[in-house]
C-alpha cells in the first residue's frame, strides 16, 4: 500500500486529476482522443457535449471502470496502470454517482452506505453506522436509513447514492448525468445537494447538461464533441461567448430543449 | 397392500431423499465454485469450466453414474456403491447448477458490479455481498425446478443396486403381482414430494416477476 497511497491534497501541490494524452478504443472505435485535463483541488468541472461523444467513457477513465488505452492518467499524484495496486488506490478516493442510481436493492440504505467502508477501510459496524448516518442527515434522508432503494423515489435514490459515495471519505467526486434519469420535480433535491458538496470544497466533475448548475456551480465548463475536448471556459464566458460552432450549436439545442 | 410392503416403499423413499440431498447439497458446493469459475476474468479458468458444464451436461446421467461404479474399478478403483453414487449425482448436479448459476450471476445488470468497483470493493466482497446475493434470487425458480428433476433422476440409481423409491416399487410389484397399485403408490410419493416443490418454484417466479416491473 504504501508506494500507492494518494497523497493529502491540502499538501500537495501537484493536481488532483491529470490526463495527459490520454485515448481509448473500443475494438476499432476512437472513443477519446488526446485527452489533456487537469483538474486542481476543490475546482468544480461541468462536462458536457452531445450523447456519444465521450463523456462517460472521459469519466470513467478515472477510475478505471473503462481502462484506457494510451496516454497517463494521475489521480492524486498515483498514476493509474494496470497494476490492481494503483486502481485500487485511486478508487478509494474517489467517488461515483451514476446516471441510474446503481444501489444495491438487496440491502437497506444503511446498509448501502456502511459496506464498503467496512470492508476496504476496515471500519468497525459502529464507525461505519455513524459515519453512514452522518451523511444520511446531511443529504436529509436519514429518516429512510432502514427501508430497501426500491421503497424511495428517484430523487432520494440518487441523493442516498451520494451519500455511499461520500462514507467513503473520497477526494474526488465523479457525477455521471445525475439528474438525466429523475422526474423533473425530483431534479432540484440532487441538484441542490451537488451545490451544497461543491460549497464545502470538493473536487468534482460534473456530467450534465443543467445548465443553471454549470452556472452557478463550475469553475470551468468543458464542451466535447467526437470523443475529444472542442472548447472549455469559465461558465461566464463559456454561455456567453462560445468560439466554436460546434459549442454554439450544442448550447443553441440545449436552450431550446429547456 | 400390506402395512410391511408400504414399510419397504418407504425405507425406498428414505433413499430417495438421501441421495437427493447428497446430491443437491455436493451440487451446490461444486456447482458455486463451477459458476465463479465459469464468469471468472481469468479465461482459462473460464474455459475449463465451460468444458466441465459442457461435458457433464452433454452425457447421460445414466453413463455418468456407470462410469463411476463400474468404470472406476477398472482401473483399480474400487469405491462403495453409496460413494459412487454420491460422486456421480455431484457431477452431474454441480454441471447443471453451475450453469444455472452463471446464467444468475450474468443476469445481475452490470450497473452493480460497476457501482462495487466504483466502491473500491475487491472481487471476494463484491462477489460475496453484492453479486451472489441478487444471482441466488434471480435462480431460485431454475434452482428449485432442478432439484425436482434431480429427485425424480434419483431412480437412475437402481441400476447400481440402490434399492430407492422406484426400485423399492419393483421389488413389490413383483412380490404382489399387483404392479398398478404399487407403482400408483410410487407415483404418488413422488409426486407428494415434487408438486410443493414446483408449486414453490412457481410462486417464486411470479413474485419476482412482479417485483421487477
Ligand atoms: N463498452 C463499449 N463498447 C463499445 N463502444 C462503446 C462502449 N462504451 C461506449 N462506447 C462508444 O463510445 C462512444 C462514447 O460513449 P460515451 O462515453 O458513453 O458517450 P457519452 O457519455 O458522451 O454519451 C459512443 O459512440 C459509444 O457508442
Ligand atoms: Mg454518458
Amino acid at each position: 500500500m504504501a508506494t500507492a497511497t494518494i497523497a493529502n491534497s491540502t499538501q500537495s501541490t501537484s493536481p488532483m486529476i491529470a490526463m495527459e494524452h490520454v485515448e481509448k478504443w473500443y475494438g476499432a472505435y476512437k472513443a477519446l482522443s488526446d485527452i489533456n485535463l487537469t483538474v486542481r483541488t476543490g475546482e468544480k468541472i461541468v462536462l458536457c457535449g452531445p450523447s456519444g461523444s465521450g463523456k462517460s467513457t472521459l469519466i470513467r477513465c478515472i477510475n478505471h471502470l473503462e481502462a484506457y488505452s494510451k496516454g497517463r492518467i494521475l489521480v492524486g499524484g498515483v498514476q493509474l496502470g494496470e497494476s490492481a495496486k494503483t486502481i485500487d488506490a485511486v478508487r478509494r478516493e474517489v467517488g461515483m454517482v451514476f446516471q441510474q442510481f446503481n444501489l444495491f436493492p438487496h440491502l437497506t440504505i444503511l446498509q448501502n452506505c456502511t459496506l464498503s467502508p467496512m470492508r476496504t477501510r476496515g471500519l468497525s459496524k459502529i464507525q461505519a453506522e455513524a459515519t453512514a448516518r452522518r451523511l444520511l442527515e446531511r443529504v436529509r434522508i436519514l429518516e429512510q436509513a432502514d427501508k430497501y432503494p426500491a421503497q424511495l423515489s428517484g430523487g432520494q435514490q440518487q441523493r442516498v447514492a451520494i451519500a455511499r459515495a461520500l462514507c467513503m471519505e473520497p477526494k474526488v467526486m465523479l457525477f455521471d448525468e445525475p439528474t438525466s434519469a429523475l422526474d423533473p420535480e425530483m431534479v432540484k433535491e440532487v441538484l441542490d445537494t451537488m451545490i451544497s458538496l461543491a460549497d464545502d470544497g470538493m473536487t468534482m466533475i460534473v456530467v450534465t447538461h443543467e445548465m443553471g448548475f454549470a452556472r452557478q456551480v463550475a469553475d470551468r465548463v468543458i464542451f466535447m464533441a467526437e470523443g475529444s475536448i472542442v472548447e472549455e471556459g469559465p461558465p461566464a464566458e463559456f454561455f456567453t461567448n462560445p468560439k466554436h460552432d460546434r459549442t454554439k450549436k450544442f448550447l443553441g439545442e440545449i436552450l431550446r430543449g429547456h | 397392500m400390506s402395512g410391511q410392503e408400504l414399510l419397504f416403499l418407504l425405507s425406498g423413499l428414505k433413499w430417495t431423499l438421501a441421495l437427493s440431498a447428497v446430491g443437491f447439497v455436493g451440487g451446490a458446493i461444486f456447482g458455486l465454485l463451477i459458476a465463479l469459475a465459469r464468469t471468472s476474468p481469468n479465461k482459462t479458468i473460464a474455459k475449463a469450466a465451460e468444458y466441465y458444464i459442457g461435458i457433464f451436461q452433454g452425457t447421460p446421467l445414466l453413463m455418468q453414474l456407470f462410469v463411476v461404479y463400474f468404470g472406476l474399478p477398472l482401473i483399480g478403483l474400487r469405491l462403495d456403491a453409496w460413494i459412487a453414487v454420491a460422486i456421480g449425482f455431484t457431477l452431474h448436479a454441480s454441471a447443471y447448477l453451475g450453469e444455472i448459476w452463471r446464467g444468475a450471476i450474468q443476469a445481475v445488470p452490470r450497473g452493480q458490479t460497476e457501482a462495487a468497483n466504483a466502491l473500491a470493493l475487491k472481487y471476494w466482497p463484491r462477489t460475496r455481498d453484492i453479486i451472489l446475493p441478487q444471482a441466488l434470487r434471480i435462480s431460485l425458480p431454475a434452482t428449485i425446478g432442478f432439484l425436482v428433476q434431480l429427485i425424480k433422476g434419483t431412480s437412475l440409481a437402481a441400476l447400481v443396486g440402490f434399492t430407492e423409491l422406484s426400485l423399492a416399487g419393483k421389488f413389490i410389484a413383483n412380490q404382489t403381482f399387483r404392479p398398478l397399485v404399487v407403482y400408483g403408490v410410487v407415483g404418488i410419493l413422488y409426486f407428494l414430494i415434487c408438486w410443493p416443490l414446483s408449486l414453490y418454484g412457481a410462486r417464486l417466479e411470479r413474485k419476482f416477476a412482479a417485483a421487477s416491473r
